[in-house]
């Protein structure tokens, strides 16, 4: 089976400014991806790229099949995506956001109506369907976004740090549904700040100034560095930068 | 290449598009307060504009000389006198005081008979009386001019009634300050340019960053839905409410005010919509260049309110501004809509009265919208 996020050399600069440089690397099909590195490392223009929202500098990507430079809507299709900011609206209830963002994915009616119950009982909302979103506790709130994002079935879901400032009782039950996702077949391609987090993924990259310092399992690069967890990893490749997190 | 199982492309776009607008109308609809702002805005201004702030001007101080002093002036006085929109002051003997009296601002208008007033009109079947009257608030100005001639027009048909054959007395009216008085304002047309503008800007800026600083623009740009629907979505609502507004205030000017729509309906109609779709691409180039719904409603408020009130010629007339006032306020779009407003109602002029104003409020609604299209996409690539 071929990989579902493939990239040569894959660079974007601004200006003179290289924020990305040549990445080359591949996700395969299921697989629970981490992409970690600190803050003006690159983790988030590399992953817009993917998600076309930025074109690439130079280099090649394809994403679900797509190129990234010619595809970028059919990418759009294949993919969901969630930001590290809250993103429903609070002003809408529970099924009213499951119904707005399954519609703009081009579901149907009918299709909404079946995904609908599905959806909040592996959530276990079903009592809170009617409920403004803004009344809903932060943990869930995070569970349902995610959920959204992966209700139109996407062969990728991109999450960007979904867990920040999540309790971490939450944060594992995010993981139980990051885990159910990959189960049924979707990519999971997640950055994040939380190293125990770090562990739950099948292979982690850590980027550091713009290129990938490490790709591995993390059995793999505790070995290869020497660290008891993939905190000490982490310390040990992200301590020789020369960028300064904004 | 869509997979095969998949409906065409363009009925998804349809489907998608009615699934936003839908969602558009139930955050508007959920949102009281803003709705109640938004309904609550053209009532308030029509009754504040239309009575309130009435440009109907009582007890206004004047002067009489009465250089004449025979039956008909005394006469015509007693009939000044008895109005309740005159004060009479002691009678000022010279041109000198006079002149003083109305630098002051102590008098705001003069009227003087000539001698032989009564000779005169006897003998020739006319006599003029000459008011003299302080422009500088041009609004002012008229209105009280227009009271007395009102006066000596009621007194010239009794006159007619006895004499039995046309007599006249002519007044002859003279502007202190400001010759070139602009026409009666009615602040119809300009509230209805400045609620139109104030609503859609602000609608539609806020609505935008209010996505963006939510994070959910950025949901919806990495979705499949087209830059170009966001917009046409969220600018829908916005028309509609506007097209409402428009119709209330028609309704509540005619009801209230007795003011209604002399020309037609239809012509003003279309060019209000034209005029709404100018103040949303305004706003949809608000939105883009701020980044909180404060700001936004920040650059609503200051960036558009004022040069509307100012610029569009409903509170100060455009011709008595200085020249670099009058080229600015050319830009302005109310300006050319208040035109088209003061034709189409107040005087019931048909399209050839206004196809000039309408291609440059055309004009500038697409090249605002090219603007703010172009930048939308740039900005949140």
């Amino acid at each position: 089976m071929p990989p579902v996020i493939t990239t040569e050399k894959l660079s974007k600069q601004f200006g003179p400014f290289k924020a990305v440089n040549e990445l080359t690397f591949q996700v395969e099909k299921g697989e629970i991806f981490g992409f970690l590195g600190a803050n003006g490392a690159g983790k988030t223009t590399a992953m817009r790229m993917l998600c076309g929202l930025l074109a690439p500098s130079s280099g090649k990507a394809s994403v679900a099949g797509f190129d990234v430079y010619t595809q970028p809507n059919q990418i759009k299709r294949k993919i969901g995506y969630m930001s590290q900011k809250f993103s429903l609206y609070g002003d809408l209830t529970v099924s009213e956001n499951i119904r707005f963002y399954s519609g703009i994915y081009g579901m149907s009616r009918q299709q909404i109506r079946q995904k609908t119950p599905e959806l909040l009982e592996e959530l276990q909302l079903q009592q809170e369907a009617k409920t403004l979103v803004a009344d809903l506790p932060l943990g869930w709130k995070q569970k349902l976004a995610f959920s959204v994002s992966i209700a139109h079935d996407p062969d990728i879901v991109f999450l960007d740090e979904p867990t920040s400032g999540v309790d971490p009782v939450t944060r594992r039950q995010f993981w139980e549904l990051i885990y159910h996702a990959a189960e049924k077949g979707v990519t999971v391609f997640v950055t994040t700040h939380y190293m125990d987090e770090a562990e739950y993924c099948n292979r982690v990259s850590i980027m550091v100034d713009g290129v990938i310092a490490a790709l591995d399992t993390p059995a793999h690069l505790k070995q290869q560095h020497g660290g008891e967890s993939m905190e000490d990893v982490f310390y040990a490749l992200a301590r020789n930068a020369t960028r300064k997190g904004d | 290449m869509p997979s095969p199982e998949m409906p065409p492309e363009k009925e998804i776009n349809m489907k998608q598009l009615i699934v936003f607008i839908k969602k558009e109308f139930l955050q508007v609809f959920r949102d009281k307060q803003t709705l109640l702002m938004l309904f609550g805005l053209p009532i308030a201004q029509i009754v504040l504009f239309g009575f309130a702030l009435s440009n109907e001007v009582k007890g206004s101080k004047i002067v009489i000389t009465d250089y004449s002093k025979d039956a008909v002036t005394t006469r015509i006085i007693g009939k000044i006198t008895a109005s309740q929109y005159f004060t009479v002051e002691q009678s000022l003997q010279n041109a000198d005081q006079l002149q003083a009296a109305f630098r002051k601002g102590t008098i705001k208008m003069a009227v003087v008979f000539p001698a032989n007033f009564a000779e005169d009109l006897a003998r020739t079947g006319k006599a003029s009386v000459e008011i003299i009257a302080d422009a500088s608030d041009p609004n002012e100005g008229t209105t009280v001019a227009n009271y007395m001639t009102q006066i000596i027009n009621d007194y010239n048909l009794e006159l007619d009634s006895i004499a039995g054959q046309p007599l006249q007395i002519v007044p002859d009216i003279l502007n202190l300050y400001n010759p070139q008085l602009s026409g009666p304002p009615n602040f119809v047309p300009g509230v209805m340019a400045l609620v139109l503008m104030l609503v859609c800007t602000m609608m539609t800026s806020v609505a935008i960053v209010k996505e963006k600083e939510l994070g959910t623009m950025e949901i919806l740009l990495v979705s499949p839905f087209k830059t170009l629907y966001i917009i046409i979505a969220k600018l829908t609502p916005n028309l509609l409410i506007s097209i409402v507004n428009f119709f209330i205030i028609i309704l509540l000017s005619s009801v209230f005010l007795d003011l209604q729509v002399k020309g037609s309906l239809l012509l003003l109609t279309f060019c209000s919509i034209l005029f709404i779709l100018t103040s949303l691409s305004i706003g949809l180039l608000l939105s883009i260049y701020s980044s909180t719904q404060q700001g936004a409603m920040m650059g609503a408020l200051m960036g558009m309110m004022l040069p509307t009130m100012l610029l569009t010629g409903f509170l100060f007339p455009i011709d008595n501004m200085p020249l670099a006032l009058q080229w600015l306020a050319n830009i302005v779009p109310s300006r050319w809509y208040f035109i088209i407003v003061k034709n189409v109602m107040l005087k019931g002029l048909g399209f050839a009265s206004i196809w000039k104003e309408t291609l440059i409020l055309l004009g500038m609604c697409v090249i605002l919208f090219g603007i703010s299209l172009q930048k939308f996409k740039i900005r949140l690539q």
